[in-house]
């Protein structure tokens, strides 16, 4: 039986759009696919050791807030990390995974975790700051796996 | 009446854990036996059938006791 395969562009480095990847990275392995995920640009803050996802309203008109609130007040210092505290705080009680959980799942299931090498070299990120197991190439690498994919998703 | 051979307590645990969660215990199963999931992820009833669907497992029953779910699901 040949093994289904999706490939992911993941492009976002915020804590709310690091989950789609992860989820359905995930849950794609566990339904017997063969994954890839090709990290690029802000989406390689996700593959840090060192998680520090936030997450703002601000250019974000969809997010629900527990109250109304001016977008000057949104942009005020000290602001962010609130609403990521928030955020934070409603994943763990709605039982949602964490990121480091989700992305520990995704390894365990041996979901490959390419990081685009041009970003890392435009941000100049210090390789050893990707977990293990991270492997680096470019556009080509990707299409290698996408080529023969039977899902393909930019998120 | 124990009619099957492990269960998986997946109670408050939100999307995909729960059928992440009952993936990794079907691995410690042989095939025919059965493992029971009990969930409280209202998405979970369509989630389980899904994945039985899509990996072969079979779907032997699903109940829903307000709000708690389980699941009974037979290792291909």
């Amino acid at each position: 039986m040949s093994e289904k395969k999706m490939a992911i562009i993941a492009t976002k480095g915020t804590l709310d759009w690091a989950y789609p990847p992860l989820i359905l990275a995930s849950t794609a392995a566990a339904l017997g696919y063969q994954v890839q995920i090709f990290w690029t640009f802000y989406g390689l803050q996700v593959l840090k050791k060192d998680l520090d996802l936030q997450v703002t309203s601000l250019g974000n008109p969809g997010m629900p807030m527990p109250m109304p609130m001016p977008v000057l007040l949104q942009a005020l210092p000290g602001m962010q990390s609130m609403m990521t505290g928030m955020m934070k705080k409603k994943l763990k009680e709605k039982g949602v995974a964490s990121i480091e959980e989700l992305r520990e799942l995704c390894q365990e299931a041996e979901v490959k975790m390419v990081a685009c090498q041009m970003t890392v070299d435009l941000f100049e990120f210090d390789k050893s700051a990707f977990i293990d197991g991270v492997e680096f190439g470019g556009a080509a690498t990707f299409f290698d796996f996408a080529g023969e994919a039977d899902i393909c998703l930019y998120i | 009446m124990a009619d099957f051979d492990q269960e998986l307590d997946a109670t408050g645990l939100n999307c995909p854990l729960p059928i992440l969660r009952a993936k990794k215990s079907l691995a410690t199963l042989s095939s025919g036996q059965v493992l029971r999931v009990i969930a409280t992820d209202p998405g979970s009833v369509k989630d389980f059938e899904a994945f039985a669907k899509q990996t072969g497992n079979e779907l032997l029953e699903t109940k829903d006791e307000g709000g708690k779910y389980t699941f009974l699901i037979k290792k291909s």
